[in-house]
């Protein structure tokens, strides 16, 4: 048992509501030197409000112990591994942090003259060109906010280029192991979603799929590697089919980390990807998010792109808004800054040998696992590992444990669970992704850790199934908290 | 490891790719830096931004001041570092933070229900058109030129594909609010959703009541959105909106050249099934203690796909975060003395100058150069260490003369001097 986790002390805390009392504060302000303006007379008696119901009111140390005591109630990545699949949860390192707060850069306003916004726009130019090498692509454009927003921009530029050829056609086609955004994209975009099935190698079918680009079809849209963590490996030969009958091979690219000077999907036929910086380029995940999903495309979409686009106009740079093509914006300003600093200091600090050996020791980390535990796990496909690997609970089902109880009984172990129950392709899926952060000793101890658990699956199900035992929280009942949803706070 | 993989190197285990997917040569990047190279390269590309300048720039980014509390709380790896808060038994630090945050947007903005937030206000705006486009069942979508400029074209780029025709009705040409006659021309039987901003894009309150009733009547929904949260701590929260969707920049999130920003949408209770993005629920676990986790996901992509409410999967928590930390040291009464003193030196700058519109304004408002260009004014700041107002021709032609100005607490008198004296 010298592999659980123990528990530490744990502060109760109530919700910030619940903590206020009337007149304490937290905030300083400095003496007006201007007169006060009478709210009254300068908005309106019927435009002002009175005060604030049930705002909080707290002082700064309560406020402070307030969120530090929350934060130690979740798990993170400074603790310790994260394998969820598909997500790349990588150590993000503290640098990117500080270079982003620098007041330069951190305080610039988006409508600040060109002529003093060109240490930003420097970053933004030189971050393109970084991902344009790294993809093999031709243009890249920063705006998207995230990697399901990457997928929209990048089908209505596809939507607009076939427009442009006289028939924006009517269907996208999804492979069936494929992420949720994807076909939730795809119906913004206005196409019709038509799944295709993949081979018993996990892989895309190419007969069904040359069955199914018709004149109908706009693009195909591939993750790759794919959610099971293998390599299309016939991509060019689906990009041919696809482009024959002229159509457009879409990537997520939310799988970048298994590619990185390897192979480039610009090279093997894709006219348009996604990147998640959140995942492939270490900026943190924060929870849920700020990510951000540029999109690189090939020479035939660049018309397309979303306004303003970066010109360089002798040694300045200038934002474009005269572009007759464009699809338009899809956020407000030019993209998620900050979240774009980060990524170029991780892209710096690695350099392109750098990037490389990460796609290579994730791909190493990936395997050995699936060596480790594929005597204790089935493994559905027997195709090569690239990034992940994806189990299945078939042999842990015959006692009654499923994947989401095994991931449960993780915690307990001091891992976070990996991906439960995705792909779909999969029954019972454990999707595995340890990345490149992670050392051989870590990785033995969560080899350790699944072992183990498929033992107590065996001897002791009990256990598994009412997990996790060590936290602070017990098994949330999340059936009963849809059923009757309470979404904020109310006074008793 | 490679012994128990059974592979010779690690690059065998590429040896599967086809041939004519592999990249033959190495990636043209530059070999890696070292930590101090890499501060060194930022701090470069932030003095090439120049910096110390006094800024009257709004127009949806704001300068504030930011508590300390903040970014002492979310450089926390705690809550940077963690990932979306799926696994409820270890995810109940940001799962509280969120619910904290969804009912103190509720309490804000009069609404019963927020969600965990959105990427930004324009993404929010458009997501809020979509969602009163489901409730409504009609497709057209009304929106006041009034509203943030970027913001409407992003709703365009969204819309398009959707069956969803956007139209735009005016703004009066005195007062700087939306021309209530012609939104009564435009609107039909055939509209979902009118879409409103206030303050509006020229700082000015808006008419929310009266475009409400207008809209209600005809049986569409009335969409407001808002770009300065600050202003929520003195003004009315307009109840009779049926959908929120804003921007909170304001709330210690910094400008940082355009984002990360974080939208949330807010609404009342009978609508919660078609909101998009994420939601977090109070829940029991078995021991019977309170706890959070996320909730009615079968509105989302993971499980919904082609039929969910929107594509949002990855969102703003981190910043929503911001938000939290920011709203719980401003408080009750801080939140209200932040407005008080935004409004305080907006109207003292525009005392030395003549707003361009008559409608009662909060932090912003427009000013006509007459016979000076914008851009040479703004030149002729800059050598004052100031930078002037956002030039509005770029978004209204019929305005090319006129800037818009905002100031905050952070404006000081003297520069609000200097920049009244130049602008005079």
């Amino acid at each position: 048992m010298r592999s659980r986790v123990r528990p530490n002390i744990s502060f109760n805390e109530p919700l910030i509501f619940e903590r206020s009392s009337p007149g304490k504060v937290a905030y300083q302000l400095p003496e007006l030197d201007v007169p006060a303006a009478d709210p009254l007379a300068a908005l309106g008696p019927e435009n002002t409000r009175s005060e604030i119901e049930d705002f909080p009111e707290v002082s700064e140390v309560e406020a402070i112990r307030h969120y530090t005591r929350l934060s130690t109630w979740n798990y993170a990545i400074e603790y310790g591994m994260y394998p969820l699949g598909s997500c790349t949860m990588k150590y993000n390192p503290r640098i990117n942090e500080l270079v982003a707060r620098l007041d330069g850069l951190a305080l610039t306003h988006p409508y600040r003259p060109e002529a003093l916004a060109q240490g930003s726009m420097e970053i933004m130019a030189r971050l393109q060109a970084s991902l344009a090498e790294i993809t093999g692509m031709d243009a890249v454009t920063l705006q998207p906010a995230a990697g399901a927003q990457g997928e929209l921009t990048a089908l209505l530029m596809i939507r607009a280029l076939l427009a442009s050829r006289g028939n924006p056609r009517r269907k996208v086609l999804i492979p069936d192991s494929a992420h949720g955004t994807n076909p939730a994209s795809a119906a913004i975009a206005g196409y019709a979603v038509q799944n295709i099935k993949s081979n018993d190698a996990g892989m895309l079918d190419i007969a069904a799929l040359e069955q199914s680009v018709t004149e109908d079809v706009a693009a195909l849209m591939v993750t790759n590697p794919n959610t099971l963590g293998i390599f299309e490996e016939n991509i060019v030969h689906a990009a041919e089919v696809l482009h024959a009958r002229g159509a457009l091979l879409y990537m997520d690219g939310a799988n970048m980390n298994a590619l990185m000077g390897i192979a480039r999907p610009g090279d093997f036929g894709v006219d348009a990807l996604h990147l998640n910086l959140h995942k492939t380029f270490s900026t943190p995940h924060g929870g849920g998010g700020p990510g951000a999903g540029p999109v690189a495309v090939k020479q035939s979409l660049e018309p397309f792109l979303p306004i303003p686009r970066l010109r360089s106009v002798g040694k300045k740079w200038a934002w474009d808004y005269e572009r007759r093509h464009s699809i338009g914006r899809v956020r407000a300003f030019y993209g998620s800054f900050g979240v774009l600093v980060r990524a170029l200091a991780y892209i710096l600090a690695h350099g392109g040998p750098g990037l490389r050996k990460v796609t290579l020791d994730a791909v190493l980390n990936a395997n050995y696992l699936r060596k480790k535990l594929e005597g204790v796990y089935e493994l559905p496909y027997q195709s090569p590992t690239m990034h992940e690997v994806v189990f299945s609970d078939d042999r842990q089902a015959r006692h009654g444990v499923r994947t989401g109880e095994i991931a449960k009984r993780l915690i307990d172990y001091g891992f976070h669970p990996y991906t439960v129950s995705f792909p779909l392709i999969v029954r019972g899926a454990l999707m595995i992704e340890p990345t490149e952060t992670e050392t051989k000793h870590e990785l033995d101890r969560y080899v350790e850790a699944m072992t183990q658990i498929a033992e107590e699956v065996e001897n002791d199900p009990e256990i598994v199934k009412g997990a996790p035992h060590e936290t602070r929280t017990s098994r949330v009942d999340e059936v009963a908290a849809a059923r009757k949803p309470v979404l904020r706070w109310k006074p008793v | 490891m490679l012994d128990v993989i059974g592979a010779a190197s690690v690059e065998d285990l590429f040896a599967h790719l086809p041939d004519a997917a592999r990249l033959h040569r190495p990636l043209e990047l530059p070999p890696g830096l070292s930590e101090y190279e890499i501060v060194r390269y930022f701090q470069d590309r932030a003095s090439q931004n120049s910096t110390g300048f006094a800024s009257f720039l709004g127009a949806g980014a704001y300068m504030h001041f930011r508590p300390v509390l903040v970014d002492t709380v979310v450089s926390r790896g705690e809550f940077l570092t963690s990932y979306t808060p799926y696994q409820a038994e270890i995810s109940q630090g940001t799962l509280t933070t969120i619910f904290e945050f969804q009912t103190m947007m509720c309490q804000l903005t009069g609404m019963d229900v927020a969600n965990a937030s959105m990427y930004d206000g324009s993404t929010a705006m458009a997501e809020a058109a979509m969602m009163a486009v489901r409730i409504t069942g009609k497709g057209r979508v009304l929106v006041s030129r009034a509203v943030h400029p970027e913001y409407r074209q992003v709703l365009r780029t969204y819309s398009v594909n959707q069956g969803m025709p956007v139209e735009e009705f005016g703004y009066a040409a005195e007062m700087g609010t939306l021309d209530l006659e012609d939104l009564d021309r435009k609107l039909d039987g055939l509209t979902g959703a009118v879409i409103v901003q206030s303050p509006n894009f020229f700082g000015i309150v808006e008419r929310v009541r009266e475009a409400a009733e207008l809209a209600h009547e005809r049986g569409a929904l009335l969409i407001l959105v808002f770009t300065e949260a600050v202003s929520l701590g003195i003004l009315r929260p307009s109840v009779e909106a049926d959908i929120v969707a804003g921007e909170l920049q304001s709330f210690a999130i910094p400008p940082s050249y355009g984002g990360p920003y974080a939208g949330v949408i807010a609404t009342h209770e009978k609508y919660i099934r078609q909101m998009p993005g994420r939601l977090v629920g109070q829940a029991v676990d078995s021991n019977g203690n309170r706890a959070f986790c996320l909730t009615l996901a079968t509105r989302e992509q993971h499980i919904r796909r082609e039929k969910a409410t929107s594509n949002i999967c990855t969102n703003q928590a981190l910043l929503a975060l911001m938000a939290g930390v920011f709203m719980t040291v401003y408080g009750k009464h801080g939140l209200r003395e932040l407005a008080e003193q935004n409004l305080a030196k907006s109207h003292y700058l525009a005392g030395k100058l003549r707003p361009r519109f008559c409608g009662k304004f909060f932090n912003e408002f427009a000013i006509q150069l007459e016979g000076k260009s914008p851009e040479r004014v703004n030149r002729r700041l800059l050598r004052k260490k100031i930078i002037g107002g956002l030039p509005l021709g770029r978004f209204y032609p019929e305005l090319a003369d006129s800037v818009l100005l905002c100031a905050t607490e952070t404006s000081r008198r003297a520069d609000m001097d200097t920049l009244a004296e130049v602008l005079a």
